[in-house]
């Protein structure tokens, strides 16, 4: 029997109705995505049944975890975080600008620290050779970037709007189009690795990955904000991402958590 | 909704994780990655293993990053992991004379990794460990586990976090001796023999 997008949706719709449940009767909140989410069927062999082993991390402030690797600026290069300029000529696409701030739990800004990205090209193809899509390569655009966060944890990209793309999980399953982001924090606890979405996608109640993160609120952290103001006149459209990272850090404990 | 008032702590809240997806190896994976031990360091400890899935099968499309403190376990704050090439945007490799402690290694076709660091020293209350956080596409949020080497056994007895696991689950943890003097450490991502995997809090 041929997997359909109905399935998914059905099983997407339990999930959603399983955990609004789980809520109003009182657990928490769920910020991340649980591994175990069937209607992504990648995760069914891929998530430990075991539950985690928690670390206390106020009892021991000399954990290795506590503290992240270091990046610098010979670790990236001047045009790391433009996408369009890494060929001799422009890549085809909607060029837009991404740009937000890195922050702790607490609202702090993380300074330094080295920000990756990939993505599709704006024909929804990745330059990766697994890629078996059916549309165009782009000669000019790889997409992959990286940059460091500055003094205030801004980070700054200006790449191409990358397209929606069909995944054969099931008939018919199209991801959104998303930029894949990976993170470091001032702790290794803190590291992540996440998508960014564009505002509105019809795609979003179809894909199994977005809905995995199924704390609705959660979810809308996903999707950047349309910023004019990050526009550039005649250039681009500019997209507001601002991220924050979980995980303990030892200043927390320094202040008392 | 993503312009975050800083000013406002009860709207600071984390940025959902998601799946590396199948397509990160053209971006995240560099030259050198497993290289992480300076060239011809006396402490260098080479590591391997395989990343398994819960029905045994090992992963083509995983990656493992690796953190860990220097042989007299001091917290590595060299930057230089992924130098680049500013002449032609290429990678350079490490410059094999500072430590960074930290490594990403993607597996192979086979569900294979390595990589060459230093043996880390103990800090803390901990017997010496390497930090360890596996990405894979399917795994919706990295998981987080630790490679203990083995030979002292006393440090490894009194280590917080063995001496909370029952044997079996611990000995998910340490690292047994591999051919060519190197050590084997396998992840289990699901079902028997399942590794340790911690979550910090």
């Amino acid at each position: 029997m041929t997997l359909t997008q109905h399935d998914i949706d059905r099983e997407i719709a339990a999930e959603h109705a399983a955990y609004e449940k789980r809520v109003a009767d009182g657990a928490p909140v769920e910020h991340q995505p649980r591994r175990d989410y069937a209607p992504y069927r990648s995760s069914v062999l891929r998530h430990p049944k075991q539950p985690p082993v928690t670390i206390d991390v106020s009892k021991d402030p000399e954990l290795v975890e506590l503290h992240s690797p270091a990046f610098g600026e010979r670790d990236i290069t001047e045009i790391d975080n433009d996408l369009t300029r890494q060929h001799q000529g422009e890549p085809i696409g909607e060029r837009i600008t991404v740009s937000g701030r890195l922050l702790d739990r607490a609202g702090r800004p993380i300074r330094g620290q080295l920000v990756e990205i990939w993505q599709a090209n704006s024909a929804g193809r990745y330059a990766h050779q697994r890629e078996q899509h059916d549309a165009p390569l782009d000669p000019n655009f790889t997409g992959v970037g990286r940059t460091l966060t500055d003094d205030d944890g801004r980070y700054h990209f200006t790449t191409v709007q990358p397209g929606p793309y069909p995944w054969r999980q099931h008939l018919n399953a199209w991801r959104p189009a998303h930029i894949h982001f990976s993170l470091f924090g001032t702790a290794f606890t803190q590291r992540l690795v996440t998508q960014m979405y564009f505002p509105s996608d019809p795609l979003f109640p179809y894909d199994p990955i977005i809905q995995s993160v199924t704390d609705d609120a959660a979810r809308q952290r996903l999707i950047a904000t349309y910023d004019h103001s990050l526009s550039v006149p005649e250039f681009s459209m500019g997209y507001h991402w601002d991220i924050v990272l979980d995980g303990p850090q030892a200043t927390w404990i320094e202040e008392g958590r | 909704m993503t312009k975050i008032d800083t000013s406002r702590p009860e709207t600071v809240l984390p940025t959902p994780s998601h799946t590396v997806g199948p397509f990160y190896g053209h971006a995240l994976p560099f030259p050198g990655g497993g290289d992480i031990a300076p060239l011809g360091h006396p402490d260098t400890v080479a590591l391997q293993g395989y990343v398994y899935d819960g029905e045994g099968n090992p992963l083509p499309d995983a990656f493992v990053e690796l953190w860990g403190a220097d042989p007299d376990g001091r917290v590595p704050q060299s930057d230089g992991s992924m130098r680049r090439d500013p002449s032609t945007g290429g990678f350079l490799g490490r410059n094999g004379v500072e430590f960074t402690g930290w490594g990403r290694v993607q597996t192979d076709a086979n569900g294979h990794w390595s990589a060459r660091t230093l043996r880390p020293g103990a800090r803390g209350n901990s017997a010496p460990y390497l930090s360890v956080c596996v990405f894979a596409r399917g795994l919706l949020v990295h998981l987080y586990t630790r490679i203990y080497l083995p030979g002292d056994e006393a440090a490894l007895a009194a280590d917080p976090l063995l001496e909370r696991l029952d044997p079996a689950r611990r000995a998910t943890l340490i690292a047994t001796d591999g051919p060519l003097g190197t050590y084997r450490f396998d992840i289990r991502l699901q079902g028997e023999g399942e590794t340790v995997f911690l979550e910090f809090q």
